[in-house]
């Protein structure tokens, strides 16, 4: 069920700082100011009232069905997910081309970029001196989820 | 369009994870998918949950895991401690997309629900339809294999949910108020009385020297026979399995599996103090009733809840397994372990409608005879661990190493020597992709 408020919440991007930032999102007490606005004209006042950004809200779009995976090596390197990151991974999106997938092979996960052409599937690593894993067809393949963002931090 | 409920005949699903417990850990390691699987008890005792495989080989429920290891070993069976929060979290994730499909649902125990669908199933085409959208959604979201059956009632839900589980025809969906009579008979007539709700082994034998053998022997007797040599409840239990229904939402808890105490607030609580004293009371209550049958619990589930029929408000649902470090039925230590989960799943902000526990993994008091030898181990590796503790405390000076007893938490005692990761709730312990 979706909350009663726009999914696209505050008008700021990431950099936009310094903005509180909320561990959980914001309960609030006028829910009738809200309902007052109407459809699809974003107020002002939308803002005032999620006065903070929530990184769950802004990863997790289907809480029941993320999940969240430890990257191990350096395969996807040139996609900007390194050896330790941490990602999200959402298992109620349908897996599309060229999406970032966590899937199964030989038992173990893996995290590869999805490609589908002419018929064949493969799992292409973002780092050269990685071979695609190919399939002849798609039930040969198991995919686990996609991912749909990654998380770091620097400081501990 | 409005869907005045009146208008509609009452239709209950019952939807419950298959081997729970074993299918949250498949979920999370791809290894496990084909092998035979045991889930133990707390500090390994017995085995609480079993694979497909592992039935197969005709290990029962509630075995003693020290007379399985030989079999263990010949068909190389995985045993797993159990993993609370792990499974604690994946039926969090199960009952909130059950409730996309109806706001009117029944947390009946850490993996069924009961939900009343009757003003919602045409949004799906019909029952069997619904059925499989859930099952789909549930096995794509969160990995588990679930079966729905739904039902007038709640006892026919629970025994239609039993069809699908055991018969592939239904290819996990039953729906029995789209059978016709006859059909419906046929199945009832197929499966011993037993297996109805409520029906437990000891009254499936008193009914057998009445000729009761059937499901359907048991719904075409006479209700008021029944009340009298067996009161209201199995004059219910036949009502229902007749169409009556008689058992709304929340009504009945099942003694032998959990012990279930919750209640809706009389107004809206926003105070973590006042939901703690409510959950200490419904503790109070919960492990008076588990005293009384003469059980012992292995775990506590505690949960909020806001009220779901204010939309405007927003809306959080919590919960979470505590296991206990041994099995109790001590009110201290089932308060102390509701009150840690509390603290846990509190959000501040929020208006609670309702609070409640849980008792589960529960085993007789009596019967606690692997639990005795466990005693006799612990009790052997306590005097051990205290006789390396004097001679640390002898080298190093006094009150180097002092017991956890005195930071109330025993935790470092439970015993779960193969323990999956917390995949889902822990930073450290997250599934590893390559």
């Amino acid at each position: 069920m979706q909350p009663p408020f726009p999914s696209t919440p505050a008008h700021a991007t990431l950099d936009q700082s310094p903005l509180a930032l909320t561990p959980e999102p914001l309960p609030y007490t006028s829910p009738l100011f809200l309902c007052s606005i109407p459809a699809g004209f974003p107020s002002p006042a939308t803002d005032y009232i999620e006065d903070g950004l929530d990184l769950n809200e802004y990863l997790v779009r289907h809480k029941a069905a993320s999940f969240m995976f430890k990257v191990q090596g350096h395969s996807m390197r040139d996609a900007g997910i390194v050896d330790g990151d941490k990602v999200v991974v959402d298992r109620s999106i349908e897996p599309q081309h060229n999406q970032i997938v966590i899937a199964v092979v030989d038992g173990e996960y893996t995290i590869k970029r999805l490609y589908r052409k002419n018929g064949g599937v493969e799992l292409r690593s973002e780092n050269p001196a990685f071979k695609p894993i190919c399939f002849k067809a798609e039930s040969q393949l198991e995919i686990w989820g996609v991912v749909v963002g990654v998380v770091r931090r620097y400081v501990c | 369009m409005t869907l005045d409920a009146s208008r509609h005949p009452p239709l209950f699903a019952l939807v419950d994870v298959n081997n729970f417990y074993v299918s949250c850990e498949r979920a999370f390691n791809p290894r496990l998918a084909h092998v035979p699987v045991v889930v133990l008890s707390n500090n390994d005792g017995c085995a609480v949950a079993r694979s497909n495989e592992v039935k197969a080989l005709g290990v029962k429920m509630g075995a003693p895991w020290f007379k399985l290891k030989d079999l263990a070993r010949e068909h190389g069976i995985v045993a797993l401690s159990s993993n609370y929060t792990l499974y604690g979290d994946m039926s969090n994730r199960v009952v909130s997309v059950l409730r996309e499909f109806s706001p009117d649902i029944e947390v009946y125990s850490i993996d069924e629900s009961f939900l009343r669908v009757e003003t919602l199933v045409h949004l799906h085409g019909d029952a069997t339809a619904m059925g499989h959208v859930m099952r789909h959604r549930i096995r794509r979201w969160t990995g588990l294999p679930v079966c729905a059956g739904f039902g007038a009632t709640k006892t026919l839900a629970k025994f239609a949910n039993h069809l699908a589980k055991k018969n592939p025809v239904f290819d996990g969906v039953c729906d029995l108020s789209s059978m016709t009579d006859s059909e419906r008979n046929g199945w009832m007539a197929k499966i011993e009385v037993g297996e109805v709700w409520g029906v437990g082994r000891r009254i499936a034998a008193r009914l057998e020297t009445m000729g009761v053998r059937t499901v359907l022997d048991l719904a075409t007797t006479d209700v008021k026979a029944l009340r009298i040599q067996f009161g209201v409840v199995m004059e219910r239990t036949a009502s229902e399995l007749r169409g009556v229904s008689c058992l709304e939402l929340e009504d009945l808890a099942d003694p032998k599996q959990q012990i279930m105490a919750s209640r809706s607030f009389g107004s809206m609580v926003r105070d973590i103090a006042e939901i703690s004293e409510a959950v200490s009371w419904h503790i109070d209550r919960a492990a008076e009733k588990l005293r009384s049958q003469g059980s012992v619990a292995g775990a506590v589930y505690v949960f909020v809840q806001t009220n779901r029929f204010r939309q405007s408000d927003l809306q959080y649902n919590g919960g979470v397994v505590v296991p206990l470090p041994d099995v109790s039925d001590d009110t201290r230590s089932l308060t102390t372990a509701a009150l840690t989960g509390l603290r846990h799943i509190f959000r501040k902000g929020y208006q609670y409608k309702k609070c409640g526990v849980m008792l589960m993994e529960l085993t007789v008091k009596a019967q606690r005879q692997e639990t005795l030898f466990d005693d006799v181990a612990a009790r052997d590796r306590a005097a051990k661990t205290m006789a390396v503790m004097d001679s640390i405390n002898r080298v190093w000076g006094r009150g180097t190493l002092r017991s956890g007893a005195a930071g109330g938490s025993k935790r470092w005692a439970m015993r779960s020597e193969n323990r999956s990761p917390r995949y889902t709730t822990q930073w450290d312990e997250l599934p590893v992709a390559k």
